[in-house]
């Protein structure tokens, strides 16, 4: 291994295999800042997921992919944070959506699956991290499971909106077409897979390399950026479906959700 | 202070130790890496300490294996909100690889960097003084992959993501680098207790 001279002039690049550079770079001032984001409609997604709408009037945009903290304080001063990726797609009208999980005894989710209605207020920061941020440029190949589906949606969204014609597949995992989220939304770009239960005629069970074989072998120039987004244990199976399918690993990015 | 319409949060007691706006995970140990996790095995495993020191070293696993051991006893943090009490991690202390290779009086920063090329960025003052650890063990058993196994960097008093997993190096500079998550937004420095989460704060 050769010595770098990297530590007095220019910046240090290690010895190793590049790990995934970062998409964009970050607004320090949006991510360290606090705002009010008023919730402005509920809408029920499956019996375990809501989506909920906020006004968010100082909001300084973001990208598919990206996420937020929100907080919720008691009136003894007690504060619950939680990280949240941002649903909706980039848009300029001060509005952007969340679609949460109802976790069992979960502290943040819990509250806004029983107790949130119309009108109340939370604080928000962001949007933060630009590692798994899609500006819409490279064909993207983009795998989730439950709530992962999330910041893959706002992609999906986004693609739309614009009429984006790079390429974009969604690959999505739910335990049945019941706790599909986003259901009614998805079009030709996806590929749902169930894992629990499905209609007669659908196959039942984990995502395999034959589900990821079609859409490597459509790979554009170029080949895919890869997004994978779910549990840990959801992240780290996809991912290695991907490396054992011929996906360079230095170009999957990964967001797990703990 | 701006109150929540009828959220009290789950009950609580003070918990001293907890630093602001963290809570406990409990037995979990979430996992958060953005890249896919990788195969390093132990003999395909190497330490190297370079940069602005006396002289560069390079261990192996056996290599360091040979030096004292040393244990780290409390509590973690990670960024994204949980604090993990009381966990046991086992390897050698950071200081005797330092003093093997002698940092030059200039070095005052490291960047920390992974088997995957992921890269944190440290005050050199974080590294030494007894508070940080290369492990490969936790709670007495191999460190498991997904959470940085064979071996990786511990930090305790900075937020977990400054303890890079997979370990491969850490190259000493003479001015600060920004890292991995720290070119992404993230604090350079992340002490939990000042709550340096973004670069913002
Ligand atoms: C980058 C990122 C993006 C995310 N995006 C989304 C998203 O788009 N949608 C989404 O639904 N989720 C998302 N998550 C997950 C989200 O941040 C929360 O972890 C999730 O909503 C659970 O929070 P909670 O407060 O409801 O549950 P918590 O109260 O945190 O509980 C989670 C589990 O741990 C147990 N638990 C935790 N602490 C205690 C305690 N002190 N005592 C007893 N039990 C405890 C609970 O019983 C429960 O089973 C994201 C996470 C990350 C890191």
């Amino acid at each position: 291994m050769t010595e770098t001279a990297a530590h007095t002039t220019g910046s240090f690049t290690p010895p190793t295999r590049f790990a995934v550079p970062g998409r964009i770079e970050v607004d320090g001032a949006a991510a360290g800042t606090w705002q009010t984001a008023t919730l402005t409609e509920i809408r029920r997604e499956t019996h375990r997921a809501s989506t909920f709408r906020f006004a968010v009037p100082g909001w300084a945009g973001h990208l598919p992919g990206q996420h937020l903290m929100l907080r919720l304080t008691a009136e003894d001063g007690y504060v619950a944070q939680r990280h949240y990726s941002l649903a909706s797609a980039p848009d300029d009208s001060g509005h952007i959506e969340l679609t949460l999980d109802h976790v069992e005894d979960g502290e943040v989710s819990g509250w806004f699956h029983t107790v949130a209605r119309p009108g109340d207020r939370i604080e928000v920061r962001g949007p933060l991290s630009g590692f798994f941020a899609w500006p819409g440029d490279r064909p993207a190949l983009l795998l989730g499971a439950g709530s992962g589906v999330v910041p893959l949606m706002s992609m999906v969204r986004h693609h739309r909106a614009l009429g984006l014609t790079v390429p974009l597949r969604l690959l999505v995992s739910a335990r049945t077409p019941g706790e599909l989220i986003y259901a009614r939304e998805l079009g030709t770009e996806t590929t749902p897979v169930f894992t629990r239960g499905a209609p007669a005629g659908t196959p039942v069970g984990r995502m395999t390399t034959a589900h990821l074989a079609p859409l490597l072998a459509e790979a554009p120039a170029g080949g895919w950026e890869a997004y994978v987004c779910g549990s840990n244990s959801f992240a780290e199976h996809a991912s290695r479906l991907l490396v054992a399918a011929g996906q360079p690993v230095d170009r999957i990015r990964i967001e797990r959700f703990g | 202070m701006n109150t929540t319409r009828g959220f009290t949060g789950r009950p609580r007691a003070a918990r001293p130790g907890l630093p602001p706006g963290q809570y406990d995970a409990g037995d979990d140990w979430p996992v958060l890496s953005a890249e896919v996790t990788p195969d390093v095995s132990p003999a395909d495993w190497t330490f190297r300490v370079s940069g602005l020191v006396a002289e560069p070293r390079t261990w192996d696993w056996a290599g360091a294996h040979r030096l004292p051991a040393s244990a780290y006893s409390g509590d973690i943090h990670c960024v994204t909100g949980w604090s993990k009490f009381g966990v046991r991690f086992g390897g050698v202390s950071l200081d005797t690889f330092l003093e093997a290779a002698r940092p030059l009086p200039s070095a005052t920063h490291a960047v920390a960097y992974s088997h995957t090329g992921y890269t944190a960025n440290l005050p050199l003052a974080d590294l030494t003084g007894g508070r940080a650890w290369i492990v490969r063990e936790y709670d007495g058993q191999p460190l498991a992959p997904e959470h940085g196994g064979p071996a990786r960097l511990v930090v305790p008093h900075l937020y977990f993501w400054k303890s890079v997993k997979w370990i491969a190096g850490l190259e000493l500079l003479d001015h600060d680098e920004p890292g991995f998550w720290e070119q992404n937004g993230y604090h350079a420095r992340g002490n939990p207790w000042e709550e340096q989460r973004y670069s913002g704060d």
